[in-house]
């Protein structure tokens, strides 16, 4: 559902503020930043960070194009990995056995099965590969628009988060209230009604 | 500005009013819709469309899709008090037509297909495709802002109550008779 997929899904924001000049090597540098960290052979569960668009598996901020016509397209990587409910039990229950057999006791306090779990997850976190999920951000800096193709709530969190902290800009995610307040051309005194608007009635009844 | 997390579930409902208001005016007066472009383009409703009746606890959801889906059980959910809460819409210009699916809580735009192209004539140059698809994309995005903008304007004016309302429950009244 990216940008060049045949069917595209995206969320729109507005971008306020200004990146300091010089303009787009500030952006590579930051990008760089918090560009995405491996973690295949690593114990981490998750990995979040800024990719290329061309290449998203090795990126290379130095030599890439960002610069598409007026809008600068880049990515969105968050790397997770799962590790299946009935491994997780397996290993988890012959660790158990193994440390009752160890210490000599017949079970384990709720703490010290949790320490044993979370141990258990780490150990299986390094032999398991995360699995990448990429998902373009399209910015036209000088219209202050940012499209992110996809609608999924999670990512959507995720990218207000490390764009705000990359860029250091505010993000807000156009809705129909965010959308009326801020880029329908609205009065101070229509926006006074859209703050005090109600739901209306076409019926008869209440429909909210 | 308020709370965002509060503000969009305060004010998910312009959202449905917008596609309630949206079909209305496909319906009733299809040239008063100004967008992008608007008098080289047309605009249908395309083969989806979801109600939500949330009037008196009922929770009611009321899914219509399919390519010849007719819409009158849609029109009827409407003159029980639902409003529309996601259409799919197709914009059509000259040799070139888009489809996509618009949610009213959210305003996203989702299934977004831009028009097809001969695959002789697909470009190799990513930053060409790249280049189209922005277009293609930016040409959707309009047209829901614009319209949404045309529909904020008209609710927050004295018109809304007075005109637009009563015409929008004659229009569910006479429809859902016929």
């Amino acid at each position: 559902m990216g940008l060049l997929s045949a069917t595209m899904s995206l969320a729109r924001y507005r971008v306020e503020g200004r990146i300091p000049d010089p303009f787009l090597e500030t952006v590579r540098e930051r990008l760089k930043n918090h560009a995405i960290r491996e973690i295949d052979n690593d114990p981490a569960e998750k990995s979040i960070g800024w990719t290329c668009f061309e290449n998203p598996f090795q990126p290379d901020f130095e030599n890439v194009n960002l610069v598409f016509g007026t809008h600068l397209v880049f990515s969105l990587r968050i790397d997770k990995k799962q590790i299946p409910a009935k491994v997780l039990k397996k290993h988890l229950d012959m660790a158990v056995i193994k440390r009752l057999k160890q210490t000599e006791r017949n079970s384990l306090t709720k703490n010290e099965k949790q320490e044993l779990r979370e141990e258990v997850a780490r150990r299986l976190y390094v032999r398991i590969p995360a699995t990448p999920n990429v998902y373009e951000v399209v910015w036209n800096y000088e219209g202050q628009a940012l499209w992110f193709f996809s609608t999924q709530k999670a990512a959507n969190e995720e990218l207000e988060s490390i764009f705000a902290k990359t860029f250091k800009l505010s993000i807000i995610r156009m809705f129909p209230f965010t959308e009326a307040d801020m880029i329908c051309g609205l009065t101070d005194e229509q926006k006074d009604l859209l703050y005090k608007a109600a739901p209306t009635v076409f019926q008869g009844g209440a429909n909210a | 500005m308020l709370d965002v997390a509060v503000a969009y579930n305060r004010y998910k409902y312009l959202g449905n009013e917008f596609l309630t208001w949206l079909w209305f005016m496909m319906d009733t007066d299809r040239s008063g819709l100004a967008f992008p472009e608007a008098e080289s383009t047309e605009l249908e409703i395309g083969n989806r469309i979801v109600l939500e009746n949330n009037r008196q606890n009922r929770d009611e959801t009321i899914t219509i899709k399919g390519d010849g889906a007719g819409l009158e059980e849609g029109v009827l959910a409407l003159k029980k008090g639902a409003l529309v809460t996601e259409v799919s819409l197709i914009m059509k210009a000259p040799e070139a037509e888009w489809r996509f699916q618009i949610k009213g809580e959210s305003l996203n735009i989702t299934g977004l297909k831009p028009p097809e192209k001969n695959p002789a004539e697909k470009s190799e140059d990513i930053e060409e495709r790249v280049l189209e698809q922005i277009a293609h994309v930016e040409r959707a995005a309009d047209l829901v802002h614009q319209l949404y903008q045309q529909f904020i304007q008209q609710r927050l004016s004295e018109d809304w109550a007075e005109t637009t309302v009563p015409a929008i429950t004659r229009w569910m009244n006479q429809a859902a008779a016929s």
